[in-house]
């Protein structure tokens, strides 16, 4: 079983990777993790993550520059329909459309868009940084033995404004409320950073792994 | 609700800690990774290494330094100390780092923090600024680990830097530090109304209450130590449970 970390030259891939492989081992499982840009192993892979750091064109444009990476995405999300979980900006990768620089289109496969958390009140410190708590929406197989209000660590400025409510798995409380977890079948993602959410980020990647 | 964090900060030269822990349950001292594992498991939001490696040669090291620890710990890892060029901070990031701290380098050309947060994004580009008070309400830059003098204001280098792209602000008090007598809190206050990005506030804290005031005072959206948790003075857990005490958002395991 192949689970594949997307290499597109953005961020920190090697935290990503590593934080699976301990849930691997933690869990028992018996996942092979590869980072790769390699649209034929991506073929092949069972399960893919989709990290993502900087900006939402600057990750859109990386990915475009691999050949038959884009495809290779699409198919195995919409075709095949196999698990894909995205971190940050690859959660916000999943949107109809962000406006981090310009507008850029993201792979529409969670109708919506992404946009910049807009704070008036000066209290409020952009980015987002830190650990904040999660309030969980209904139940969930990627939040198991994850407790509303758990703490995880996040460093964004922009967020995720999905059409549909029925995809929004949890939000965390900044100066209001921010949708932090999304999913729609087999995609799954979150705003914060699992990898760097120490035994609760584990977990959910623990989760990912055993569906 | 977002938490102030409280970041440990490890002083790091030819990959051995020269600056940290000293308890005696840790069977290695020297080594950064044993370190970084403690403070991860006693609850610290972040960690932070400052690189002290004299030569440019021994800088690799530090790289190693960062991947063994990014293999362990699953806590937030900031790295700083000798950072010039573009490829130093993709080294550091694809090495496991969350954040680049530049100080010196900014100093000299103001673009280099244009080019690393348009590269890298914004969210892992911090700003190191060591500043000295000079007279009432002013306070001026030093590079090289505060030995030189700059003659640039503290507070328009530090609008600058975030106008240019800087996600955070590691600021440091050349007067306070190593003093142990708190937070130059004037200085943290003028500065963490100028500007909308985290600011994190360096040099002086001695005690517990020293935390609350950069904190709740000085406006700080966390707060970076290094001797009272390293020598056993206080532990995180305690320091947590103080700031909690007193109403500050603070994550408790």
């Amino acid at each position: 079983m192949l689970v594949t970390v997307i290499n597109y030259g953005s961020g920190n891939l090697r935290s990503a990777a590593k934080a699976l492989e301990k849930a691997n081992k933690d869990n028992n499982l018996k996942y092979n993790i590869q980072i790769s840009s390699d649209p034929k192993l991506i073929n092949k892979s069972d399960k893919i993550v989709l990290p993502g750091q900087g900006s939402f064109k600057d990750c859109k444009e990386g990915l475009s520059k691999i050949t038959g990476l884009i495809e290779e995405l699409n198919d195995h999300v919409l075709v095949k329909k196999k698990p894909i979980f995205g971190i940050c900006v690859g959660m916000q990768l999943f949107a109809t459309y962000g406006l981090e620089e310009k507008k850029t289109d993201g792979f529409n496969w969670i109708k919506g868009k992404v946009k910049k958390i807009n704070i008036k009140d000066s209290k409020f410190k952009l980015p987002h940084m830190g650990w904040n708590e999660i309030e969980l929406v209904g139940s969930n197989k990627y939040f198991s033995g994850i407790k509303d209000l758990d703490h995880m660590y996040f460093i964004h400025s922009y967020e995720f404004e999905p059409e549909e409510a029925q995809t929004i798995k949890a939000y965390a409380s900044y100066n209001k409320k921010i949708v932090v977890a999304i999913e729609k079948n087999n995609i799954f993602g979150t705003q914060f950073h699992p990898e760097k959410s120490q035994d609760s980020g584990l977990k959910i990647l623990g989760n990912f792994l055993k569906i | 609700m977002l938490k102030n964090r409280i970041i440990p900060c490890l002083d790091v030269k030819n990959g051995r800690v020269v600056k940290g822990i000293n308890f005696l349950e840790l069977k290695d001292a020297g080594d950064p990774v044993e370190q970084a594992t403690f403070y991860d498991k006693s609850g610290a939001d972040e960690i932070c290494f400052l690189d002290i490696t004299a030569t440019h040669e021994e800088r690799a090291i530090i790289i190693e330094t960062v991947k063994k620890t990014a293999d362990k710990c699953f806590v937030p890892l900031t790295v700083g100390g000798g950072v010039r060029t573009i490829e130093d901070i993709r080294k550091l990031l694809i090495a496991g780092a969350d954040k680049v701290s530049i100080n010196t380098a900014a100093v000299k050309d103001p673009l280099f923090i244009k080019q690393a947060s348009q590269k890298f994004g914004s969210q892992c580009i911090v700003v190191a600024v060591d500043a000295k008070k000079t007279s009432n309400n002013k306070w001026e830059i030093f590079t090289h680990g505060g030995r030189e003098k700059t003659g640039i204001d503290a507070i328009e280098f530090t609008k600058k830097s975030v106008f240019n792209g800087a996600g955070e602000i590691l600021l440091t008090s050349m007067d306070k530090d190593g003093t142990k007598t708190g937070y130059d809190l004037d200085l943290l206050k003028i500065i963490t109304k100028s500007i909308q990005v985290p600011v994190i506030a360096s040099g002086g804290a001695g005690t517990l209450e020293h935390l609350f005031e950069g904190l709740k005072i000085g406006g700080a959206s966390a707060v970076l130590a290094a001797s009272i948790f390293h020598y056993g003075k206080f532990t995180i857990q305690q320091a947590k449970e103080y700031l909690a005490s007193k109403d500050v958002q603070v994550r408790i395991k």
